[in-house]
């Protein structure tokens, strides 16, 4: 594995000079588009104006033009060629673009303290929408077919003593709808543990929403059976001095695609991204994250880890991180790093930095895919630790990097349980 | 009492440019309670010679034995070496990230004993000898040399060396880059794992700084690939002042014999 560091790069200290009229630091200023269409955040504004005509478009090669829609209509149907489905399988979706989604959705069971409010609502129910809105037609197809939604609110200033547990779990094989709105009010702190099990096939709709000073963690255990097609779209929208931390966990499944993205829409906030996945034999994990600094001074930081193995194990991180013109002092830094076990595996791995303004306190991403590092091996050889005890130590510590952050314990002992026995199956 | 015995070592290894001689024929006995001193210049094989020994796969040894005690030490993995009772203490020393010291440690010992150490008397041995190292206590909690400096990853080798109880101890330029504080608490450690008499060490060096410190019977001199001179402690009081000047890299025999010519004559 080579050492990322050497990878970073890092752009920030800002010069003091002022700009020459019609350039950024970043360059001329070649279209008055992007500057117009770059204000908000979420939905409204920032909706690429496809369906109503008249609208100004924005390139397509910036992630603020990806088409967002509540309307399944609005997304034409997947060819595979799409940028943001090209390493996708769609053979292997089961429908979730195509059939009406209208199978037995997951059963949810959340087991929360008093203090936490669950609810079971309609499909016309205020907060739905309040933090998503789809960016692909899977996610839309979800939005238009879901029949109940579970609203989870941390009421304000309540500090929420152990995690909320959402427990998922799948019914079958027809193609289903699931939606789950997360509210974390104001100066509110929680964790809230998604815990997905069992046999789906479901494209699911998480919202989430930080409000103003809160502090909440989410944590996304896709642990189902071999089965499994999982699409998921976990959209979180920040408000000010906001903190939210966000964990996405995939092991099992045929196929799993988790898109979560962090939207700032006031200054302060931070955000924490991590995620851990272990593809075996013919398994396709997917992860594609996108972080929005629409506004100054947020903090974002992003790390993936993977470990792959068996024939056709297939991962696909892709990281898009926007700065957009407004996000003066932004400090970003995304990073994913792949461990490849055996031959005949597949890491895709694509950090996508966009930068419109210069005036920012730092931004970097970095990728590494590579097989087991034979100094690592050598060390611990040498110390008399035999190879394959060593190999695992290897890897079990690549990814408890990512499991130490969750801070749950009975959860992280879960999980090291679970990545043994991912190893344990390892032929080498 | 264990004998090391390494006759007419070759070792080379593959280079873009093809492959290269780096051991050209190393003859050393080291016995239990020995303490040698392996001194020469840069690029002379010093290094190459421990890790060699080590067993690390970059070098190949194309003619010549190692043993320990008889048993053939080429033949055995590098995970074997360390449970026949070698030690290396890496000049420098890899970070292996997610590791915690704790876990390695008594992973590494329960590896070398063939058991696992009692949890509670490990545990004081532990704290007992990072308190003489003068290491932190929450190193133990910290990923194995992840972020330690230089002085502190060469402080945690010495840990390890005390705590595995090897039969021979090679010391891979332990000595390099530390200041005169940090030089004296590794010197030591090795001192007193040295002190319960059932270890032999190699300790390689460039300076003689750390001769200072630890004490050597015997002094080699290394130039290209080859040991040129052997003596007494007192051959590194004369390479403190003298250099390796007199030892001209490529004719490092010839010089030798001029020498120890002129020191006759």
């Amino acid at each position: 594995m080579t050492d990322i560091t050497t990878e970073k790069a890092r752009i920030g200290a800002p010069s003091a000079q002022p700009f020459i009229n019609g350039f950024t630091e970043e360059g001329e200023s070649l279209s008055p588009v992007n500057a117009a269409a770059s204000k908000a955040p979420l939905a409204g504004e920032a909706v690429k104006r496809h369906s109503h005509g008249g609208g100004v478009g924005i390139p397509d090669s910036s992630r603020a033009g990806r088409l967002t829609s509540y309307k399944l209509a609005d997304f034409k149907p997947l060819t595979g060629m799409e940028e943001d489905w090209r390493f996708t399988p769609l053979k292997r979706l089961r429908g979730l673009h195509t059939e009406v989604l209208n199978g037995a959705a997951p059963s949810v069971s959340v087991t929360a303290p008093d203090s936490v409010t669950v609810e079971t609502v309609g499909r016309d129910d205020r907060r739905i929408g309040s933090a998503a809105i789809p960016e692909d037609r899977v996610s839309a197809n979800a939005w238009e077919n879901f029949t109940e939604a579970t609203v989870i609110t941390v009421p304000a200033e309540v500090q929420v003593d152990g995690e909320v547990s959402v427990l998922l779990t799948g019914q079958g094989t027809e193609a289903s709808a699931l939606h789950v709105v997360i509210v974390a009010e104001k100066f509110s702190k929680a964790v809230v543990v998604l815990d997905h099990q069992g046999t789906a096939v479901v494209s699911e709709n998480i919202e989430i929403l930080v409000e103003d000073g809160a502090q909440l963690t989410v944590i996304s255990l896709q642990e189902w059976n071999d089965d499994a097609v999982h699409a998921s779209s976990q959209q979180a929208k920040l408000g000010r001095d906001a903190k939210f931390k966000h964990i996405v966990v995939s092991l099992g499944g045929d196929l799993v695609r988790v898109t979560p993205s962090a939207r700032f829409t006031a200054p302060g906030a931070e955000v924490e991204l991590f995620g851990l996945y272990f593809a075996d034999a013919g398994q396709h994990l997917e992860q594609r994250l996108f972080v929005d600094h629409a506004v100054a001074n947020c903090k974002s930081n992003v790390l993936y880890k993977g470990a792959l193995q068996g024939r056709n194990a297939h991962t696909v991180w892709v990281g898009d991180v926007l700065i957009r013109k407004e996000a003066e002092g932004t400090d970003t830094y995304e990073a994913n790093r792949n461990l490849v076990l055996t031959d005949g595996a597949r890491a895709d791995s694509v950090p996508n930095l966009e930068i419109e303004t210069g005036l920012i306190a730092g931004a970097g991403h970095a990728s590494a895919t590579g097989r087991f590092d034979d100094q690592h091996l050598f060390y611990l050889m040498a110390r008399g630790i035999p190879e394959e005890v060593a190999r695992r130590l290897v890897v079990r510590g690549f990814l408890n990097e990512i499991i130490q952050q969750i801070k749950v314990p009975a959860i992280e002992d879960r999980l090291t349980a679970a990545v043994e026995r991912e190893l344990a199956a390892t032929n080498h | 009492m264990s004998t090391l015995e390494i006759k007419d070592l070759h070792v080379s290894i593959d280079t873009e440019q093809g492959t290269k001689e780096i051991l050209k024929g190393v003859s050393l006995t080291i016995r239990t309670g020995e303490t040698h001193a392996i001194m020469g210049p840069n690029g002379s094989g010093k290094s190459t010679l421990a890790s060699t020994i080590a067993g690390h796969p970059r070098y190949n040894v194309t003619s010549g034995t190692i043993t320990l005690d008889g048993e053939d030490v080429l033949a055995m993995s590098v995970d074997e070496r360390a449970r026949a009772g070698l030690f290396l203490a890496m000049q420098y020393p890899v970070e292996v990230p997610g590791v915690s010291m704790t876990n390695f440690l008594r992973t590494a010992k329960t590896a070398i004993d063939g058991e696992a150490p009692k949890l509670r008397t490990w545990t004081k041995d532990v704290k007992a000898a990072m308190a003489q190292l003068r290491i932190d206590a929450d190193f133990t909690q910290r990923n194995v040399n992840e972020g330690f400096s230089g002085g502190e990853k060469k402080r945690v080798e010495i840990l390890q060396l005390e705590l595995f109880k090897p039969k021979f101890a090679i010391l891979d330029e332990t000595d390099s880059g530390l200041d005169v504080d940090a030089l004296k608490v590794v010197s030591e450690g090795v001192n007193r794992a040295h002190a319960e008499g059932k270890m032999g060490t190699l300790l390689i060096t460039h300076y003689t700084r750390i001769l200072r410190y630890i004490k050597p019977e015997f002094v080699h001199v290394f130039v290209d690939g080859q040991v040129v001179e052997e003596g007494g402690p007192e051959l590194a009081d004369r390479l403190e002042e003298e250099g390796y000047d007199r030892y001209a890299t490529g004719a490092g025999a010839a010089t030798i014999a001029a020498a120890s010519a002129a020191a006759q004559a």
